[in-house]
C-alpha cells in the first residue's frame, strides 16, 4: 500500500460509513444525532480555524447561526424567496456580523475579541427575543424545507446528506486553505504576528479573513438548521450554545480541522447520554450537562490542551511528504545599480521614554555592498534593525530606500520594497514545517487569495512557491530537513532557515541580526561564502555580528555603534584602528 | 419623566453601579495579577445572595456542603500533584486547608444557622462560606493552567464559569430567592427616600475601595500583587512568590464576590444564573478600564448602573442590548488608539 493510500483511506472508509447509515436500519434519533454533530461541526471547524490556528476565539458564534437562520427564516416566510436562493444571503448575512466586530476588535490584544462576542453573544440573544420581524421568542415556523430536481428534504435522513455534504465540502476546503499561501499568514499569527508582518502578511486582514469565515461556515449551519429544523427561536443562538461549540473545537483539538468534527459528535453524544441517563441513574430532572461540560473545558485544557483528536491521530497513518516539484520559476526583481546608494539612515533617533536607544544616527549602504554593523552590548543595532524594517517607528529622523522614504510604513510596505530581515532571537514557527516556515518568506511573490485557496485553484502558484522554498533551503544547506518541524532544529540550524526565509523574499537587502551566533567553524565559513555568493548576485546585505573574524574578513563597510551613537564608520581595517572603537571594545584606558 | 423618577432612576442606578464597581474592580484584580480573565466572578455573587436568602430562613444553605465538595476536590488535586513524592508538613497543610477549614466553617453554619442571627452575622457567615472557594476554584482550575495564554485562561474560565452555574442550580434550585435587607427602613433626604439597604452598598463600596487602596499602598503583599501584574517574572526574581499573590487575588475576587452577593441579595430576586449577568456588568466596566485602571473600572460601573437604570424605564425591553452594546463604542476607542508592532 502506497502512503498516500493509507493516509485517504480512513477518511474514504468514514465518508462511505457516514453515507451508507441512514440506508441501515438504525433508531430515527441516530440520524437526528448525526444531523446536529454535522451542523455543529460546521461552526466548530470555523472555531478551529480562529482558535486552533489564528490564535483568536469568540464565544459568540451561535449568534452567528442565529443570523444565517433567521436571514432564511424571514426570506422564505414572509417574502416567498426560495431556501437556496437564500444560502448566499444568509452566507453573506453572517459575514456582514462578522467584519463590523471583526474590525473593532482584531487590532486589540487577543482576550478582547472574546470578551466581545460574550457581551454581543448576550446582546443578540436578546434582540432576537426583542424584534417582532423574528418573530420574538416565539420565532418564525412554516419555514419551506429544501428542495432539489422535485425532491423534497423533508425527512431527517433526506436532509442528513445535505448536511453531510456540506461539513466535508467545508472541511476539505478548510484544509486547503491551511495548506495555502493566505493559510500560512493566517498559521503564522500564532507566532505573534512578527515575522509575518516582515514578510508581508497583512495581519489584521488575516485576522478578519478567519473571523469573517468562521462567521459564514456558522451561518451556514444556521441556514441548514433552519431549513432542518423547519422553524426558528432564539434559544438555539444564544451564549450557552457558543459556549459549546467552543468546548466542541477544545475537544477536537487545536488546529485540526477534522479534528473539529470529532469534538462535536464527542459532545453531543455525551451530552444525549447525560440528558437520556442521568436523570433515571439520580432520580432527578435537573440537567447535569453544564457541570460536566464545564469540568470537561476545564479538565481538556490541563491535561490535553491540543485537544483528543492529535491522540486518535497517533493511530493513523502519516500525512505522507511531498518532494515540492520542479515547478517552474518566480519571476526576479531587478537589482539595483552595483554601487548606487540604496539605503540612507538619516538622523534616525529612537527614545524609550527618558532612554535613547537610537542617537541621531547617520549612514548609508551602497547595492552589492556587505555591511556590518557593530557594537558592544545595548549599543542601538538591534534597534537599528527595527526602525530600518518598520517594526519600531522613529521619534526622529528618517530612512531612505533608493530615493523614497521608508519611515512610517508598516514592516509589510518594507518588506515589499525587497528587504527582507532575520531576527536576533529566531522568530519560527514551531509546529510548521521547515519547508513551510521557509515558504512564508515567499508570501509577496503569490497572490492566489482566501476564495482560490478554498477551492485549491491556487496549484500551480502554490508549487512555485514551494518549489522556490525547496531551492533556498538546498541552497543553504537545509535540504535533507525540508520536512521536519522547524521546533526540532538546532539554533544554528534555526538561523539558516531564517536566512532561507528571507532569501525567498528575493530581497535587494538582506538585513541579517547576528546570523552566525551558535554556528561552528565551518558552518560560519560556509555562511560567509554563501554571503558573497550572494553579493555576487548584487543583494546588498547588513548584518550584526559579534564574532569580528567572521566580520573583518566579509565585509566591505563597517558601521560601529555605542550607546546609540554611531562612533565610527568606514572600511574595516580603518575602524580597526579607531581610537574611539578600542575604546568603546577594550575601555578608556586602553585609547 | 420629572424630577422624582430622574432621581429616583438615578439612585437606583448608583446603588446597582456600587455593585458593578465592586465586581469591576475584583476583575481587574485578578486580570492584572494573574492574567486570568475572571468569567466566574458574577457566579460567587449569586452563591452570597442566595447562602444569605436561606440563612435568613433560618435554613443551612447549600453552599456550605458545596465547600465541602470544593476542598475535597482541592484536597484530591494536591495529592494527584504530590504523588511523586511530597513532606508530611506539605500533606498537613494540605489536610488543614482543604478539609479541616470548609468542615470547620460547615459546623459552624450547622450549629447557628437555625438560630435567629442579628443580619450582620448572617452577611459574615456568608462570607466565611464564598470566600474560600475563591482559593478552591484557584488551586482546583487555575493553578495547573499558570503557565498557560491568555486564552486558553479565558477558555478554562468559561469551563469554570458552566460548572459552577450548574452546581448552583443543582444546589439552589431553578428558583429565585430574595434576601432580607442588612436593616430594613428607609430615610427621607428631601425629596429622595433612601432605603437603608443602599447605604450598606454605598458604605461598602467606599470601604472597600480605601481598603484596597491601602492594602496596595501599605502592605507588603499589596505590592507584591502590583509587582506581580507589572512583571510576573520579575516579581518572582526579587522573591514574591507569584502563586500566593495568584491565590490572594482569588480569595480577594471571592470575598468581594460575595459581599456583592450579600448587598444586591436583598434588592433583587436573585436565581442560579442571574449572578452572571451581574458579573457581565462588572465586565463592562472593566473593560472600558481596559481591563487595566482601577478608577476608571469604578467610574464606568457607576455609568454603566445609570445607562441600566435609564434604559429600564425609557426602552425596558432593550436594556440588556444596550448595556452589553456599550462596550462597542469602547472596543472602537481601544482599537484606534492600538498600535500593532509593538513586542509582545
Amino acid at each position: 500500500m502506497t502512503a498516500d493510500l493509507k493516509h485517504t483511506l480512513p477518511g474514504a472508509i468514514a465518508i462511505v460509513v457516514l453515507a451508507l447509515v441512514p440506508l441501515l436500519p438504525v433508531p430515527p434519533f441516530w440520524i437526528t444525532l448525526l444531523n446536529n454533530i454535522g451542523l455543529a461541526s460546521l461552526v466548530a471547524i470555523g472555531l478551529v480555524l480562529l482558535t486552533g490556528v489564528g490564535g483568536m476565539t469568540s464565544f459568540g458564534q451561535a449568534a452567528f447561526c442565529g443570523f444565517g437562520a433567521y436571514t432564511t427564516a424571514v426570506l422564505t416566510t414572509a417574502y416567498g424567496f426560495s431556501p437556496w436562493a437564500t444560502l448566499p444571503l444568509s452566507l453573506i448575512a453572517g459575514a456582514a456580523t462578522a467584519l463590523p466586530l471583526g474590525l473593532i476588535t482584531v487590532r486589540l490584544s487577543g482576550h478582547f475579541l472574546p470578551l466581545g462576542t460574550i457581551a454581543w453573544g448576550l446582546a443578540l440573544y436578546y434582540l432576537f427575543g426583542q424584534v417582532e420581524l423574528v418573530g420574538r421568542y416565539d420565532g418564525i415556523s412554516g419555514i419551506p424545507p429544501l428542495e432539489l430536481a422535485g425532491h423534497r428534504f423533508l425527512s431527517g435522513q433526506s436532509i442528513y446528506y445535505v448536511i453531510w455534504f456540506f461539513v466535508i465540502a467545508t472541511a476539505i476546503g478548510a484544509r486547503n486553505l491551511l495548506d495555502s499561501r493566505v493559510g500560512r499568514g493566517i498559521r503564522a499569527l500564532r507566532g505573534g504576528g512578527q515575522v509575518a508582518e516582515a514578510f508581508g502578511v497583512d495581519i489584521v486582514r488575516a485576522k478578519l479573513t478567519v473571523f469573517i469565515l468562521a462567521g459564514i461556515v456558522a451561518a451556514l449551519s444556521g441556514w441548514l438548521y433552519a431549513h432542518m429544523q423547519r422553524s426558528v427561536n432564539p434559544t438555539p443562538f444564544g451564549l450557552n450554545m457558543g459556549i459549546e461549540y467552543l468546548l466542541m473545537a477544545v475537544v477536537g483539538g487545536a488546529g485540526h480541522v477534522w479534528g473539529a468534527i470529532f469534538g462535536a459528535g464527542v459532545v453531543l453524544i455525551l451530552k444525549d447520554l447525560l440528558q437520556r441517563f442521568l436523570p433515571d441513574l439520580i432520580g432527578s430532572s435537573i440537567n447535569f450537562e453544564m457541570i460536566v461540560f464545564g469540568a470537561l473545558l476545564v479538565t481538556i485544557l490541563q491535561f490535553a490542551r491540543d485537544g483528543l483528536w492529535p491522540l486518535v491521530l497517533k493511530f493513523a497513518a502519516k500525512r505522507p511528504t511531498r518532494q515540492p516539484a520542479a515547478a517552474g520559476s518566480l519571476p526576479r526583481r531587478t537589482m539595483p545599480a552595483v554601487g548606487t546608494p540604496l539605503l540612507r539612515i538619516d538622523m534616525a533617533r529612537k527614545a524609550f521614554g527618558g532612554l535613547v536607544a537610537v542617537n541621531d544616527v547617520s549612514f548609508e549602504i551602497k547595492a552589492g555592498q556587505i555591511a556590518g554593523l557593530i557594537g558592544p552590548n545595548g549599543a542601538g543595532k538591534s534597534t537599528t534593525f527595527n526602525l530600518i524594517t518598520g517594526m519600531l517607528s522613529l521619534t526622529s529622523g528618517s530612512v531612505f530606500y533608493g530615493g523614497e522614504k521608508l519611515s512610517g510604513m508598516s514592516p509589510r510596505r518594507i518588506a515589499k520594497h525587497g528587504i527582507a530581515r532575520t531576527f536576533q532571537h529566531a522568530k519560527i514557527l514551531p509546529t510548521m514545517s521547515v519547508l513551510e516556515n521557509v515558504t512564508l518568506g515567499a508570501h509577496l511573490r503569490g497572490s492566489a487569495g482566501v476564495f482560490k485557496s478554498f477551492l485549491h485553484l491556487e496549484r500551480q502558484e502554490e508549487a512555485t512557491l514551494l518549489a522556490e522554498a525547496a531551492r533556498q533551503l538546498e541552497r543553504v544547506g537545509l535540504g535533507a530537513n525540508m520536512h521536519r518541524p522547524a521546533g526540532d532544529l538546532a539554533l544554528g540550524q534555526i538561523r539558516i532557515l531564517e536566512i532561507a526565509r528571507a532569501l525567498c523574499l528575493d530581497p535587494t537587502i538582506l538585513l541579517l541580526d547576528e546570523p552566525a551566533a551558535g554556528l561552528r567553524h565551518a558552518e560560519k565559513q560556509e555562511l560567509s561564502a554563501l554571503l558573497r555568493k550572494l553579493k555576487e548576485e548584487g543583494v546588498s546585505v547588513l548584518l550584526v555580528e559579534h564574532d569580528m573574524g567572521f566580520v573583518m574578513g566579509l565585509v566591505d563597510h563597517l558601521v560601529v555603534l555605542d550607546f546609540g551613537t554611531l562612533i565610527a564608520e568606514g572600511k574595516p581595517a580603518e575602524v580597526r584602528q579607531h581610537p574611539a572603537v578600542i575604546a568603546a571594545y577594550l575601555g578608556e584606558v586602553a585609547a | 419623566m420629572d424630577a422624582t423618577i430622574a432621581t429616583f432612576l438615578i439612585q437606583d442606578g448608583l446603588t446597582n453601579g456600587a455593585v458593578y464597581a465592586l465586581l469591576g474592580l475584583a476583575l481587574v484584580l485578578v486580570f492584572s495579577v494573574t492574567r486570568v480573565i475572571f468569567i466566574p466572578q458574577g457566579e460567587f455573587v449569586a452563591y452570597g445572595a442566595l447562602t444569605l436568602a436561606l440563612l435568613d430562613g433560618g435554613r443551612v444553605p447549600a453552599t456550605a456542603s458545596l465547600l465541602i465538595c470544593f476542598g475535597l476536590l482541592a484536597f484530591l488535586v494536591d495529592l494527584w500533584t504530590m504523588r511523586r513524592g511530597t513532606s508530611t508538613a506539605a500533606i498537613l497543610w494540605s489536610v488543614l486547608f482543604n478539609l479541616a477549614l470548609p468542615a470547620a466553617i460547615y459546623a459552624v453554619t450547622l450549629g447557628i444557622a437555625p438560630l435567629a442571627l442579628p443580619s450582620l452575622v448572617k452577611a459574615l457567615l456568608t462570607v466565611a462560606i464564598i470566600a474560600p472557594m475563591g482559593f478552591y476554584v484557584y488551586r482546583i482550575a487555575y493553578r495547573p493552567l499558570a503557565d498557560a495564554s491568555v486564552l486558553v485562561l479565558l477558555i478554562a474560565s468559561v469551563g469554570v464559569h458552566l460548572a459552577m452555574m450548574g452546581l448552583g442550580l443543582v444546589f439552589f434550585g431553578a428558583e429565585g430567592l430574595r434576601a432580607r435587607p442588612l436593616s430594613a427602613g428607609s430615610f427621607a433626604v428631601g425629596p429622595l427616600l433612601v432605603s437603608a439597604q443602599s447605604l450598606w452598598i454605598y458604605g461598602a463600596t467606599i470601604a472597600i475601595i480605601v481598603g484596597l487602596y491601602l492594602f496596595f499602598e501599605k502592605t507588603l503583599l499589596g505590592k507584591a500583587l502590583r509587582a506581580t501584574a507589572v512583571n510576573r517574572l520579575g516579581a518572582r526574581l526579587v522573591g514574591v512568590p507569584t502563586q500566593f499573590t495568584g491565590v490572594t487575588a482569588f480569595l480577594l475576587a471571592a470575598t468581594i464576590g460575595a459581599v456583592s452577593g450579600v448587598l444586591i441579595g436583598p434588592i433583587t430576586t436573585i436565581y442560579y444564573d442571574t449572578g452572571f449577568l451581574i458579573g457581565l456588568k462588572g465586565f463592562v466596566a472593566a473593560i472600558i478600564g481596559g481591563l487595566a485602571s482601577f478608577p476608571v473600572t469604578a467610574i464606568a460601573a457607576i455609568g454603566v448602573g445609570m445607562v441600566e437604570s435609564f434604559t429600564s424605564f425609557f426602552a425596558s425591553s432593550f436594556k440588556e442590548i444596550i448595556v452589553f452594546g456599550l462596550i462597542i463604542p469602547v472596543l472602537i476607542w481601544l482599537s484606534l488608539g492600538a498600535g500593532l508592532h509593538e513586542e509582545e
